[in-house]
């Protein structure tokens, strides 16, 4: 087998982190296999482990080059904790996290591989935390207030290549790009309002070229006015720079709007997964349907009939033994009380987890 | 809404200012509305837009300084509650008028037991004793919908989850039966499933109770269209538009109200690229002369950058602040 050109890579073929692929899947950019995240609880005079807080407990997905895959769900569904596991913010307990990515052997051609993430150390993943980078929620305490906003847009790009003065450029650019101007290089993030601070996250995510852009709850914390100003210029952003969108969010009205795949989150487990249109218009799973019959529909002509959705959702720490969902579900059986059903295939596409698909 | 409507609470030309740096900051600027018996009035609005300040101002709970009612009247069943004494608007507070705050973590003290904290507005208002005020407590959270609640009126806030705990905000509001309850974004920390529930709770104690009223502040416009019967559109601390509900929805006038309808995405309708309103909510110290709105309005005439417009009823019960719709406007 020919080598890479990168020696480092070669170092990872034999570690068996990195893995060639032939060129079917081409579309491919991420593949999450059976990832789990969890938190030790430490308890008694010793802090022992006395259980764990099971965020996210065992998650398959892949997404594909250039498509916006919205994650939705309740607080504490765990979409957060894939956000960052994914991009090793946290470490998985386990699974896989497989990185598609297209490099250059040492005689010319070039060769698909898939990189595990999640076996990567520190150093190994300098290369690729480049190709991930994040948004985060809160405008207000992602952006350093002793930074000015060019240095705020520039230090990704001056780890990842050193400070150089093409950088400059580079920040103008980008701030132009997210509808801000070149004079606002030297201000401090205090003086932007919450939807300017929010394009200047959003110009420090793209500074490095990523493929794949998380954006964790990215417009939860503005006003509804700005709210639509940043999801507009998020997908013009996905146009012009052809990145990738994994768009979490509570807001299911929000999430409709911009993701192409959607998956549905319920303590730790994807309820269902599938196109954005199959699970708004023909939702399997129970928990999907009676979530999206909670958001208001705002118009006071036809008010939402509310769906019999009893209680609160459970702790992650104990959770209900079988199906996640049997105590608050409203066609619950005994099988869903003793058995965990299966996240499969049920028509092309679309996934479901759910002893009674469609039933409800 | 019919003219027969006993009304419940008039504010009249509210005047509520900060001093911020030395600098006059009018967080609500003359403010006229009323409120009737019976009804679901829904104050809706960005940050920064007023809300809260008049929610407070009604209670008479803006800190001074750096706040001053300077000028108006909240009259409430004819009282006028910013000439009362302080002793007196304490008998009020809690009592004929109660509030739900937003963040129901911060609202609830921690080192007292959630029943206690029902009980106190009983013990103080209605002279009752501990036990008394026990039973009456256990009563309430029942009938919030809290699970066996003889348990949990022991229970500190911290063991109540987000939801629970602004349900014991609501039985803390209800326990002295108030004819006024003042909800301020009693559903903005909690997730869609616990607010569908908390509205429905909401709707609920309303019908229940017909000379009372509620009061709704949101920043989110499908929350009124789900509850309200009438809303108020608040933008740099004034009125922009008033109507029922239906009206409202329907037809509204104001640029800023159908901007702000445009830019919702909606579950129901498939939108390629959603309507913006360009620029920023203006800060507190320099909102724009004349029509506050004007900067981000597609409709902007000279006279919106002088003069402010008068809030006219240009339909029947159907008021809008814009030039749009005053003699002036409508000649050009």
């Amino acid at each position: 087998m020919t080598e890479f050109k990168k020696s480092g890579l070669n170092l990872l073929e034999e570690k068996g982190k990195l893995i060639r692929v032939n060129g079917k899947e081409k579309k491919n950019l991420l593949e999450v296999k059976d990832l789990k995240t969890y938190f030790p609880v430490l308890g008694g005079v010793f802090r022992k482990v006395i259980g764990y807080v099971k965020a996210v407990d065992g998650v398959s997905f892949s997404i594909n080059k250039g498509e916006v895959f919205g994650l939705v769900g309740e607080t504490g569904c765990g979409k957060s904790t894939i956000g960052k596991t994914l991009i090793r913010i946290l470490n998985p307990t386990s699974g896989n996290i497989l990185y598609y990515d297209n490099v250059e052997l040492k005689n010319g051609p070039f060769q698909r591989i898939k990189i595990d993430l999640s076996k990567l150390n520190r150093k190994e993943l300098m290369p690729y935390r480049s190709q991930i980078q994040m948004i985060f929620q809160d405008p207000y305490s992602s952006l350093n207030p002793r930074f000015t906003v060019g240095d705020i847009i520039e230090e990704p790009l001056a780890i990842q290549r050193g400070r150089k003065k093409e950088n400059k450029d580079k920040v103008k650019d980008l701030l132009e790009k997210v509808g801000m101007s070149e004079e606002h290089i030297y201000r401090y993030p205090h003086e932007f309002s919450g939807g300017q601070r929010q394009r200047i996250g959003i110009a420090r995510a793209l500074s490095t070229n990523p493929e794949l852009i998380i954006a964790d709850e990215p417009v939860s914390a503005l006003d509804v006015s700005i709210q639509a100003q940043v999801i507009n210029l998020m997908q013009d952003l996905q146009d012009e720079f052809k990145v990738t969108y994994i768009f979490i969010s509570h807001d299911l009205s929000v999430v409709k709007h911009i993701a192409h795949r959607i998956a549905v989150m319920y303590l730790g487990f994807i309820m269902e997964m599938g196109p954005a249109e199959q699970i708004y218009n023909n939702p399997q799973n129970p928990y999907t349907k009676v979530l999206l019959s909670a958001v208001p529909k705002g118009d006071p002509g036809k008010k939402a009939k509310k769906q019999p959705l009893r209680g609160e959702v459970p702790s992650s720490l104990n959770k209900p033994s079988g199906c996640a969902f049997n105590p608050r579900c409203p066609i619950a059986k005994d099988i869903c009380k003793k058995e965990e059903p299966v996240f499969e295939e049920k028509e092309k596409g679309t996934f479901v987890k759910c002893h009674f698909p469609g039933k409800y | 809404m019919g003219k027969k409507q006993k009304e419940l609470l008039k504010v009249e030309n509210l005047k509520t200012h900060f001093m911020i740096e030395e600098q006059k900051a009018k967080a609500v600027d003359g403010l006229d509305f009323n409120v009737f018996e019976g009804e679901f009035f829904g104050i809706v609005g960005e940050s920064g837009s007023g809300k809260t300040v008049t929610a407070l101002s009604v209670l008479r709970l803006i800190p001074d300084p750096p706040g001053k009612i300077s000028n108006g009247k909240v009259l409430f069943k004819n009282k006028n509650l910013l000439g009362l004494s302080w002793e007196d608007m304490r008998k009020i507070r809690g009592n004929e008028i109660s509030m739900i705050f937003q963040e129901p973590m911060t609202s609830l003290n921690p080192v007292f037991t959630v029943g206690f904290q029902i009980m106190e507005p009983l013990m103080l208002h209605r002279n009752m004793g501990k036990k008394e005020a026990k039973e009456e407590a256990i009563k309430m959270l029942k009938k919030v919908g809290i699970p066996s609640p003889e348990r949990r009126v022991n229970d500190y806030p911290h063991q109540f989850s987000g939801g629970m705990r602004q349900r014991a905000m609501i039985a803390m509001a209800l326990s002295c039966d108030p004819d006024l309850l003042i909800a301020d974004e009693p559903t903005t920390a909690l997730d869609v499933t616990v607010q569908a529930q908390i509205l429905e709770l909401m709707t609920e104690i309303k019908n229940k109770r017909k000379e009372s009223a509620i009061i709704l502040i949101t920043h989110d416009l499908a929350v009124i269209a789900e509850t309200c019967d009438r809303v108020m559109v608040m933008y740099c601390g004034k009125i922009q538009e008033i109507a029922s509900t239906l009206d409202l929805f329907e037809g509204p006038l104001h640029p800023y109200t159908k901007g702000l309808m445009a830019s919702i995405p909606s579950l129901v309708k498939k939108k390629k690229r959603l309507t913006t309103i360009p620029g920023n909510v203006p800060g507190i110290l320099n909102f724009p002369s004349g029509c506050p709105f004007h900067p981000r309005c597609k409709h902007k005439m000279p006279i919106c950058e002088k003069t402010v417009p008068e809030l006219l009823e240009v339909e029947k019960e159907h008021l809008v602040r814009c030039h749009l719709y005053n003699s002036e406007g409508k000649n050009k």
